[in-house]
C-alpha cells in the first residue's frame, strides 16, 4: 500500500509516479499495434497484391464505416451500456434515404434525412434507457427488430436504387490520390471522439459512470443525461455510416449491414474497451479497426470466403480477451 | 502470540478442550494485513464474545471460518484435527453456520427457500422437498416468535424481519459452531430476548458460539469468554464476567476514549438548515429538525432505522413524498444530487466503495469530480488545475498516498475516506452529511477523521453525522436525533444524552 | 406480490387467448383445434430454445450462440445422415445432443474458468460456430432427397393427435420445470443470478452453475438442430439465422429478468407462444409477413417496460406497518 511507506509528517505527494516504460510497452494498445504489424507483414508475404497503394486504399472500406460507429459505441460501452440496434439504424436510415431519393430529393436533402433518422433512432433508444431506466441490452435488441422491421415493411423483398450521381461521392469519392473521402471522415471522427473522451469533462463523466454508476450519481454527475447523449451520438454515427454505405453500394435492401452490430462490438472490445465498462481508449479502437480490416482484406486476397473470415474475427475476439487474463493468472500463480 | 504486548489472562479458560481452534491466522490482501497472527478457541456450550472496533478484523475472521476467504497463513483445528475450508460448502459440511453482518439473502426467493438454500431437504427421489422446507421454516421462525409466512418472497419483508430470516437460516443447519456477526443490530429488545433464549438453548446442546456485538450489556448477558481484536491483532482474551468493561474498552481502543473524540467546542451560530415534515412512502415519515452553523447533529439508531435513507433524500438521491427544506432562510427544493450540491448540501456515503468513489480511477480525478466546472475551461479538462485543487485538499486532510495519480482503490480505508471528504470540501459546502464516517477505518485514521470533523465545525460548517457507534455519537455531537423504524424517536442535547437514553429511544424499550 | 407475479403468467395467457379470438374473427378457422395444434407445433423449437436460454439468463448470463450452435450441429447431423444412411436415428440424436453440449461447454468453460463476460464469449462463438458450419459443408446444402425417410419423418409422425415434434417440446417443458423447481441445480441457477454474493455464502459454486447452464443450453440447441433440419428438410449454413434473438425475446416477453434470478418455465413457454401466434396470424389476416420483425420489436420493448414496472425496487421498506401491510396485501 502506498500510504504505509509514507511516514514523514508533512510530505509532498507527487502528481504522478514516473510511468515505467515497461508498463507503456505492456499496454493493450501497444500489444494490439504489434499484432497489426505482424498481420501486415504476414499479408505482404502471403500475397504479392497486398503492398499496393490502390489495394490498401480499397482495404480501408472494410472497416471505415464500422469504425465510425465503433467510436461512439466505445463511449457507450465505457459508460456501461450497449447499443445492438446500430446496424438496424443503418437499414432504416438507408431506407428513408432510398424513399426520399425516389421522391426526387437531392443529395444534400438525402444526407440530412439519413443523419436525421439516425439521430431520431438514437434519441428513441436514449429515451427508453435513460428516461424509462430500462436495460440497454434488451431494449436495443427490441429496437433492432423494430428499426429493421420497418425497413422490411417498406421494402419487403424489393430494393431502392436510383440515387443522384453526386450522392456517390460519400462512399466512392477520393479526397486526393488514394485517400478516400470515407477514410478522411474516419480519421476526423477518430480525432473528434478521442478529444471528447479523453480531454473533456463529458469524457471524464463517461468514465466515472462506467466505473461506478452509483458514485457518479452520488457526486452529482447527471448520469441519465450523459447516457442519453451517448445514445444520441451512437445514432448520429450510425446515420453517417448509413450515408457512406448507401452511397458506396448505390442501393438499399432491408438486409443492408446485417450483423454489423456484432462486428462493431467486436471491434470495440478488441480495441481494449472493457465490456464491463470504465476502461478503454479511442486509440485502441482505431488500431482494432485496422487489425480487423487487415485480417479481412488479407484473407480476401487469399480467396478465403467471408464467412470463414468471421471465424478468425471471433477467435481474435476471444483470444485477445483471454490472453491477458491467462497472463495475469500465471503471474499470480508464480508469485505465490 | 508472545509478540502481542497488552495480553491479559485473567483465569485459565474452561477445562474442556475447544471444539474449534484457530492458530496463528493471518489474512493479507493486496496492501492490507487484515489479520495478523490471531488465535482464538471456541468451547462447547459456551459463547465467546469477539470484541473490536469496526475494521479490527472481526468480519475477516468470520469469512475465514465460513470458507469465503482462505487464510494466508495459520491453521484451523476441529476437534484437534487440522481442517481446511476451501469453500463455503466445506465450512457448512464441517458444521459451521453463520449469521452474517450484512443479510446475504435472496430478494426474489421465498422465505423458506432463503432459509434452506444450499442444504434443502430432499424427497426420497433426491428432489427438493418443498413441503418439508416450508414446514420446518415455519417451526424455526416460530421459535423466534415470528409468524412470517415461509412462502412469501423475501423482498416483501422489512429489515428487521430479514434479520430474523437470517437467524432462522443459521439455525436450520445441524451445526456445532454458530457464528453470530452483530445479529442484534436491527432488532428490538423483545426480538433480542427471543434470540437470547435460543442462544441459551444452543449452549445447552453443547454448541460453540462466536458472538459479535458492539453492545456491552448484551455481551455480559450472554457470553462466557471474550477475545479482543485491534487493528487485525488479537490483543487479549479471557473470562468475560471476571473482566471489567473498562478493561475491555481499553484493550479495544488501545488508549483512553477521550483521545479518540477530540471534540473542540465550536461557536454555534444561527440556523442554517431547517427540515420540516420530511416523509418518504416506505422509508421514513415526518422528520423535522434544525441544524445550526458550526453544529454537529448526531443521528443515532439501529441498522435499518431509516437514517441513511433520510440523508440520501436530503441529498436528492431519492425524492421525499412530503416535507419542506429551508436553507439559510430560503426555501429550497432538492430534486437531484446536482441541486443539493449547488445549494451547498453534500453527502459522504456510508458505503464508500459503492457510493463514494470510482475505485479504479486516480485520486485526483475522484477529488475533482463535483468541481470539474471550476477546474476546466469551456468543458475541456485542465489536468494542472485538477492536480492543484486535489493537492490543496490532500494536504489539508493529511492524505497518505504515493501519488495523486494512483487509483483510489489502492489506499487504506481511512485515506479513501479523506478523498471522499476532500472531494466535497472542494465544493465549499454549507452543510455536510457524514454517514458512518469512521466505518471500516483503522483506529489511527479514525482519530484523525474525528479531529477533522471537529475542525470543520469550528470553521463554521454545519454537520449531520449518522453513526451507529454510541461513543462516537456521544463524543462528537452537539445534539443527537434518534430514529427508530423510520420515525423520529427523540432529539437530545449533548448535556442530557447518555448511552442509556439513546439506546432506549432507538430500541423502543424501557 | 406473489399474486402479482403469478398474474403475470395469467395476464400473458389472457392476452394470447384474446389474440387468438381476435384473429379468429378476421380469419375463419384460426381458433380451430387443428390450427392451434399447428401453431404449437410450429412454435415447438422456439419453446425448447427459449427454455434453454432462460436457464442461462437466470444465472445472469446470456447465450447468443444458440442459433449458430443449431446451424453447425444441424449441418453435422444432416451430413452424417446423408453419408451413412444406415446409422440408426437414435444415434444421430445422441450425436446432436453431444455436439451441442460440447459447443455449449466451450462457452461455459470460457465463462467459468477464464471469467470472460458471457456476452463477449457467445458473441465470439456465434461467429465461430456458424463459420465452422460453412467449413464443414463447404457452403453446400444438404437437401431432402439426401436424407433418409426415417430422419425426416419421425418428428412429424402424429401420436395421440399431436406430432412427435410437439411431444418433444412438451417433454422438454416438463423436464425443465422439474429441473428448475425440484433440483439443487435449478435452485442454484436462481440463486446465483438473483444475488451472486449471497450465493457464495450459501455454498453455491456460481461458475459451475453457469457452466452447466451453458452445457444444457448447448444440448438443447443440439436437439433443436435435428428437429429443425428434419422439419424444414434442408440444412445449410444460414439456418436459424438470428434465432438467438427470438429466444431472448421469448424470455423477455415471458417476464424473465435479463438481470438474472427471476423467471418461470410457464413464462418462457407463454412468451414463445405469443411470438408463435403472431407469426402464424400475420399471413392469415392479410398482413405482410415482412411486418413480423417490427411487431416482435415493439412487443419486446413493451415487455421490457412491463418487466421493469413489475421489478421496480421498492426500497428497503423500513416503516414497519408498511411492510406488514404490503406482505399481507
Amino acid at each position: 500500500m502506498s500510504d504505509v511507506n509514507a511516514n514523514a509528517t508533512r510530505r509532498v505527494i507527487p502528481d504522478r509516479l514516473g510511468t515505467p516504460v515497461t508498463r507503456i510497452l505492456a499496454s493493450w494498445e501497444v500489444l494490439l499495434f504489434g499484432v497489426a504489424v505482424l498481420i501486415f507483414i504476414a499479408n505482404s508475404l502471403a500475397s504479392p497484391y497486398f503492398l499496393d497503394a490502390y489495394n490498401l486504399s480499397d482495404a480501408t472500406f472494410n472497416f471505415t464505416e464500422k469504425a465510425m460507429i465503433a467510436f461512439a459505441m466505445a463511449l457507450l460501452i465505457i459508460a456501461g451500456e450497449i447499443d445492438l440496434s446500430v446496424a438496424a439504424i443503418i437499414a432504416l436510415a438507408s431506407t428513408a434515404m432510398g424513399a426520399a431519393a425516389q421522391a426526387g430529393v437531392g443529395t444534400a436533402g438525402l444526407v440530412a434525412i439519413g443523419i436525421g433518422v439516425g439521430v431520431l433512432c438514437g434519441a428513441f433508444n436514449g429515451t427508453l434507457v435513460s428516461v424509462l431506466k430500462l436495460p440497454s441490452i434488451v431494449v436495443t435488441i427490441g429496437t433492432m427488430s423494430l428499426f429493421r422491421g420497418i425497413s422490411y415493411i417498406v421494402l419487403g423483398d424489393k430494393a431502392y436504387g436510383g440515387y443522384p450521381e453526386s450522392f456517390a461521392y460519400f462512399g466512392q469519392g477520393y479526397l486526393f490520390w488514394v485517400f478516400s473521402f470515407e477514410f478522411g471522415l474516419f480519421l476526423l471522427c477518430a480525432a473528434v471522439f478521442a478529444v471528447l473522451l479523453h480531454a473533456t469533462n463529458f469524457g471524464r463523466q463517461v468514465y466515472v459512470i462506467g466505473n461506478n454508476d452509483f458514485a457518479a450519481r452520488f457526486s452529482g454527475v447527471p448520469v441519465e443525461r450523459v447516457k442519453f447523449i451517448l445514445f444520441l451520438l451512437t445514432g448520429l454515427m450510425s446515420g453517417i455510416a448509413s450515408v457512406c454505405l448507401t452511397s458506396r453500394l448505390g442501393s438499399t435492401r432491408p438486409s443492408i449491414a446485417q450483423g454489423w452490430e456484432l462486428e462493431v462490438v467486436t471491434m470495440v472490445v478488441l480495441g481494449g474497451v472493457s465490456i464491463l465498462g470504465g476502461a478503454g481508449t479511442i486509440a485502441g479502437v482505431v488500431i482494432a479497426a485496422f487489425v480487423m480490416g487487415l485480417v479481412t482484406f488479407g484473407l480476401g486476397l487469399l480467396n478465403v470466403p467471408g464467412i470463414v473470415m468471421s471465424i478468425f474475427v471471433g477467435l481474435l475476439l476471444i483470444i485477445t480477451i483471454a490472453l491477458p487474463i491467462l497472463a495475469r493468472r500465471i503471474k499470480q500463480a508464480s508469485r505465490s | 502470540m508472545n509478540a502481542v504486548a497488552p495480553m491479559i489472562m485473567t483465569t485459565p479458560l474452561a477445562a474442556e478442550t475447544p471444539i474449534l481452534e484457530m492458530r496463528g491466522i493471518s489474512q493479507i490482501f493486496p496492501g492490507v494485513k487484515a489479520l495478523d497472527q490471531v488465535s482464538i478457541s471456541l468451547y462447547p456450550g459456551e459463547v465467546t464474545a469477539l470484541i473490536g472496533e469496526n475494521g479490527a478484523g472481526k468480519s475477516t475472521l468470520v469469512k475465514i471460518l465460513t470458507g469465503i476467504y482462505r487464510p494466508t497463513e495459520g491453521e484451523i483445528l476441529l476437534d484437534g484435527q487440522p481442517v481446511q475450508f476451501p469453500s463455503a460448502q466445506a465450512a457448512i459440511d464441517a458444521g459451521v453456520t453463520a449469521i452474517h453482518q450484512e443479510t446475504v439473502l435472496f430478494d426474489e426467493l421465498t422465505v423458506g427457500e432463503n432459509i434452506f438454500l444450499g442444504h434443502a431437504p430432499r424427497t426420497r427421489f433426491r428432489t427438493i422437498d418443498w413441503r418439508t422446507i416450508n414446514a420446518r421454516s415455519r417451526e424455526l421462525l416460530q421459535q423466534l416468535e415470528s409468524d412470517i409466512d415461509p412462502t412469501i418472497r423475501l423482498k416483501d419483508l422489512s429489515i428487521a424481519q430479514r434479520h430474523l430470516v437470517a437467524i432462522a437460516r443459521a439455525l436450520s443447519v445441524e451445526a456445532r459452531i454458530v457464528i453470530m456477526d452483530e445479529p442484534t443490530a436491527a432488532l428490538s429488545r423483545k426480538e433480542i430476548d427471543d434470540l437470547f433464549r435460543i442462544v441459551q438453548g444452543l449452549k445447552r446442546q453443547g454448541k460453540a458460539i462466536l458472538f459479535i456485538s458492539h453492545k456491552f450489556d448484551e455481551l455480559y448477558e450472554i457470553a462466557e469468554n471474550f477475545a479482543v481484536f485491534r487493528d487485525g491483532k488479537a490483543v487479549g482474551h479471557g473470562r468475560l464476567k471476571e473482566t471489567p468493561q473498562g478493561e475491555i474498552v481499553r484493550l479495544m481502543v488501545g488508549r483512553d476514549v477521550h483521545d479518540v473524540f477530540p471534540k473542540v467546542e465550536a461557536q454555534i451560530g444561527p440556523a442554517v438548515l431547517s427540515v420540516q415534515g420530511y416523509s418518504h412512502p416506505t422509508e421514513f415519515r415526518d422528520i423535522s429538525f434544525e441544524l445550526k452553523r458550526g453544529e454537529i447533529l448526531g443521528v443515532y439508531g439501529l441498522i435499518g432505522a431509516g437514517r441513511s435513507e433520510l440523508c440520501q433524500s436530503l441529498f436528492g438521491i431519492t425524492r421525499p413524498s412530503a416535507g419542506r427544506l429551508t436553507l439559510e432562510g430560503q426555501s429550497v427544493e432538492i430534486r437531484t444530487a446536482q441541486d443539493a450540491i449547488a445549494a451547498g448540501i453534500v453527502y459522504v456515503p456510508e458505503e464508500r466503495g459503492r457510493h463514494g468513489l470510482a475505485l479504479p480511477m486516480p485520486i485526483y480525478q475522484n477529488m475533482t469530480l463535483p468541481s470539474l466546472a471550476k477546474t476546466s475551461r469551456s468543458g475541456f479538462l485542465k489536468a494542472a488545475n485538477e492536480l492543484k485543487l486535489a493537492r490543496q485538499y490532500a494536504e489539508r486532510l493529511d492524505l497518505r498516498a504515493a501519488a495523486l495519480s494512483v487509483p483510489v482503490g489502492t489506499l487504506s480505508g481511512g485515506n479513501q475516506q479523506k478523498v471522499v471528504i476532500g472531494k466535497w470540501l472542494a465544493t465549499q459546502p454549507k452543510v455536510i452529511i457524514l454517514d458512518e464516517p469512521t466505518k471500516g477505518i483503522d483506529i489511527g485514521s479514525k482519530a484523525a477523521v474525528h479531529g477533522f470533523i471537529s475542525e470543520l465545525a469550528s470553521q463554521g460548517l454545519s454537520i449531520i453525522m449518522v453513526s451507529s457507534e454510541l461513543p462516537e455519537v456521544l463524543g462528537m455531537s452537539d445534539r443527537i436525533m434518534v430514529m427508530r423504524e423510520g420515525l423520529m424517536a427523540g432529539l437530545y442535547d449533548r448535556s442530557e444524552a447518555t448511552a442509556e437514553t439513546l439506546v432506549r429511544a432507538a430500541t423502543g424499550n424501557a | 406480490m406473489t399474486k402479482l407475479l403469478k398474474s403475470r403468467e395469467l395476464l400473458l395467457s389472457g392476452i394470447i387467448v384474446l389474440m387468438i379470438a381476435g384473429f379468429a374473427t378476421r380469419a375463419q378457422g384460426f381458433a380451430e383445434p387443428g390450427n392451434l395444434v399447428n401453431i404449437f407445433n410450429d412454435t415447438s423449437i422456439l419453446i425448447i430454445l427459449a427454455l434453454a436460454q432462460m436457464t442461462v439468463i437466470l444465472t445472469k448470463s446470456i447465450d447468443l450462440s444458440v442459433a449458430a450452435n443449431l446451424a453447425f450441429t444441424g449441418m453435422a447431423v444432416a451430413m452424417t445422415n446423408a453419408a451413412f444412411p444406415d446409422l440408426p436415428l437414435v444415434l444421430l440424436i445422441v450425436m446432436a445432443l453431444g455436439i451441442g453440449a460440447f459447443l455449449g461447454s466451450i462457452n461455459g468453460f470460457l465463462v467459468w474458468i477464464l471469467q470472460i463476460p458471457p456476452i463477449v464469449v457467445t458473441l465470439g462463438t456465434l461467429t465461430i460456430y456458424r463459420g465452422m458450419a460453412f467449413v464443414l459443408s463447404g457452403g453446400a446444402w444438404v437437401n431432402a432427397h439426401q436424407m433418409t425417410p426415417t430422419f425426416l419423418n419421425v418428428p412429424r409422425t402424429p401420436f395421440l393427435g399431436l406430432p412427435i415434434l410437439s411431444w418433444v417440446a412438451i417433454a422438454v417443458v416438463l423436464g425443465m420445470g422439474f429441473l428448475l423447481t425440484r433440483t439443487p441445480f435449478g435452485r442454484s441457477a436462481y440463486a446465483s443470478g438473483g444475488n451472486p454474493v449471497a450465493a457464495v455464502y450459501a455454498g453455491i459454486d456460481i461458475g459451475r452453475t453457469r457452466f452447466f447452464a451453458f452445457v444444457l443450453s448447448g444440448a438443447m440447441a443440439g436437439l433443436c438442430s435435428y428437429l429443425w433440419v428434419s422439419r424444414y428438410a434442408v440444412a445449410y449454413v444460414d439456418i436459424a439465422n438470428g434465432f438467438e434473438l427470438d429466444s431472448v425475446a421469448a424470455c423477455v416477453i415471458g417476464g424473465i429478468s435479463i438481470a438474472g434470478g427471476i423467471g418461470s418455465v410457464a413464462g418462457a413457454v407463454l412468451g414463445s407462444l405469443f411470438l408463435g401466434v403472431i407469426k402464424n396470424a400475420l399471413p392469415v389476416i392479410g398482413i405482410s409477413p415482412f411486418a413480423q420483425m417490427a411487431i416482435s420489436g415493439v412487443v419486446i420493448i413493451l415487455a421490457v417496460v412491463f418487466n421493469a414496472r413489475a421489478e421496480a425496487k421498492k426500497g428497503r421498506i423500513i416503516l414497519r406497518n408498511r411492510a406488514t401491510h404490503e406482505a399481507t396485501a
